[in-house]
């Protein structure tokens, strides 16, 4: 008897010097068991072209041809809507994607929601003025800024993220430093202290069909991103008249343009 | 009997377990941040970043690491000199890799926990995303932090550090980031003559001169010169007129007309130290800066309306007044910040 009881009070001590140890990270697990993969698909396309970088050839509204070199732009801030007029809102730490056309992998923005129906997706295309301000340990991934100079995503003196970079060529960009005919849009603000070019863009799904989030499978939302709506629509933009916008007031046209670039192209279920 | 001391054993061993390692006892006893009893409560975050020793000194030995840079030969601290109220003395602008020169005097790295926003525009407000600027700028350190973060894995020392002070080897921005912030908001500099008059620190007391010169700094310059940092960080066109590059100051940040030419009002802690002066270092010396004031004020569109109360723009100051409100500024500087080896790089 005395022998089991001492026993027993080692096992007990070693549990809890064990116990003891223990980080207090055991949060209950997220419901996850009852969420289903959902993809969103960003398929950059020029007009009637599919999107190759450096080699393909594309004209704008204004006439212009052009190559493009650099397309990337973020999408955060995912929701869906059921035909009830429910919404499921992705949780937002798991809600940002940065799509790069140099990096095919990038072009999903994975999610998960609950099984059903959605006839109507919505996003930003840009990132939230409140993660802006997050402290450094809620922004890692595609929002660490650290990112880089070339592809960075991020404007350290301003500290404001890029949501949309397109850069590339064209005879009628005027020619760098470098010697190259080169055109630069990098398109941010949130709005603090500049301006806002923060853009919530909400797509029907009934048309080209709803997306059925179902266990097992992954259903994909294909979205086509037509770059030739940036070069027109709210504003007609001329490389030759604007070869570089960044941090500049004709941004704000710019962001006019690119909020019409998505549309709905089919879903595979 | 026994037993009872295996059990005694086992209970210490429990505590072991999970105490840390027992730290080595200490040289020095490591003091954390102080809000010095004349100064207002701090602006940093210190709850997502909360001051630890090894944090502190894996911070200062980042700050005096010259492989922040592409070329592995510009620190924070080459153009943040601590003799020099952590500036870079002697330069209007800096120069950094290749000896590049950039567009704006280095500004006094100190009582940042204070700072509201930072650089001479105060494009950047949370101090831990201050350093990813100078570190990117091809005329300053020209490196991405990623690049950073290959060298710091592959040194003998830095994995240990980060392990000490985070707790694991890993390095990221965010542990980068935050362990220079830890060095920069210790940079406190309340030590002067006149805190320890404001204090009542030793029954220190103005001369005759200094207090006529703060009693005319309270009336013509605390405006902007707020007390007790003595700046009310507000952006301001104090009427020296564009220098030769057109920097348009606070403007390239809000891109608003009415910010052309306007810049961050600086601390006048530490003059002594940290010549020369304005956003590009065009004033050698604070008589240069008082004849400004007094007399070359340009009436600038944007000038500010604190400088617009006279029939001509400026301050007007006679040269009694010039010279006393010189020996009150002299009561800022604080020689203990600039000696103190805490924040040397050789400590």
């Amino acid at each position: 008897m005395k022998r089991i009881t001492t026993f027993s009070t080692f096992a007990l001590l070693t549990m809890l010097s064990f116990a003891s140890c223990k980080k207090d990270n055991d949060t209950i697990p997220p419901a996850s068991d009852e969420l289903v993969p959902l993809s969103i698909e960003f398929d950059n396309i020029v007009g009637g072209q599919n999107l190759q970088l450096n080699t393909g050839s594309y004209k704008n509204a204004a006439g212009e041809f052009f190559s493009v070199n650099i397309l990337q732009y973020f999408i955060s801030n995912i929701s869906l809507k059921k035909a009830d007029g429910t919404v499921y809102t992705i949780p937002q730490d798991s809600s940002y994607f940065l799509i790069r056309e140099s990096d095919p992998a990038t072009r999903f923005a994975k999610v998960k929601v609950p099984e059903g129906e959605y006839t109507s997706l919505t996003f930003v295309l840009g990132v939230d003025s409140l993660r802006h301000t997050m402290d450094l340990s809620q922004r890692k991934g595609v929002l660490d800024p650290a990112g880089g100079m070339e592809d960075g995503m991020y404007w350290g003196w301003t500290m404001g993220y890029i949501f949309f970079k397109l850069e590339g060529t064209s005879p009628s960009a005027p020619v760098d430093p470098a010697g190259i005919r080169k055109f630069r849009y990098h398109i941010g603000g949130y709005g603090s202290p500049s301006f806002n070019n923060i853009k919530t863009i909400t797509i029907d799904l009934n048309a080209g069909g709803i997306a059925k989030a179902r266990k097992g499978r992954e259903a994909n939302i294909h979205l086509m991103v037509d770059i030739s709506k940036f070069f027109t629509g709210t504003e007609t933009i001329s490389i030759e008249q604007w070869p570089m916008v960044m941090l500049h007031e004709y941004s704000i046209k710019m962001a006019d343009n690119y909020a019409s670039m998505f549309r709905h192209d089919h879903t595979e279920n | 009997m026994n037993k009872r001391y295996w059990l005694v054993l086992l209970l210490f061993g429990a505590v072991l377990a999970c105490s840390k390692k027992a730290a080595e006892l200490p040289d020095k006893i490591f003091e954390t941040f102080k809000r010095p009893s004349n100064f207002p409560e701090p602006a940093y975050h210190f709850n997502t970043n909360a001051i630890t020793e090894a944090k502190f000194e894996l911070g200062r030995k980042l700050f005096y690491e010259p492989r922040l840079s592409r070329n592995n030969t510009i620190s924070c601290g080459s153009c943040h000199i601590q003799t020099a109220g952590f500036t870079h003395h002697g330069h209007d602008v800096s120069h950094g890799v290749d000896d590049r020169l950039g567009s704006r005097n280095s500004p006094a790295i100190m009582n940042l926990a204070w700072g509201k926003s930072f650089f001479w525009d105060g494009g950047v407000t949370d101090l831990d995303l201050q350093p990813i600027v100078p570190i990117n700028n091809p005329v300053e350190m020209d490196e991405s932090i990623d690049n950073i973060i290959t060298k710091l894995k592959e040194h003998p020392q830095y994995p240990g550090l980060f392990k000490r002070a985070f707790g694991s080897e890993e390095i990221d921005t965010d542990r980068i980031m935050k362990a220079l912030s830890q060095f920069m908001v210790m940079l406190v500099s309340a030590n002067s003559k006149y805190d320890k008059v404001m204090r009542k620190e030793n029954n220190e007391q103005f001369s005759e001169a200094e207090a006529r010169g703060y009693a005319l700094f309270k009336t013509s310059c605390a405006g902007c010169h707020k007390e007790p940092l003595f700046t009310d960080e507000s952006y301001r066109d104090n009427g020296i007129g564009a220098g030769p590059n057109d920097d348009p100051g606070r403007h390239g940040v809000t891109r608003q007309e009415e910010d052309r030419y306007k810049f961050k009002v600086p601390s006048l802690r530490n003059t002594a130290y940290t010549a020369p002066y304005m956003h590009d270092g065009r004033f050698l010396n604070l008589d240069a800066v008082l004849e400004h004031y007094a007399e070359l004020v340009k009436n600038t569109p944007n000038l500010d309306p604190l400088l617009k109360q006279g029939a001509t723009p400026g301050i007007p100051l006679t040269t009694a007044q010039r010279s006393n409100l010189l020996a009150f500024l002299k009561t800022l500087n604080d020689e203990q910040f600039v000696r103190d080896p805490r924040f040397a790089e050789t400590y």
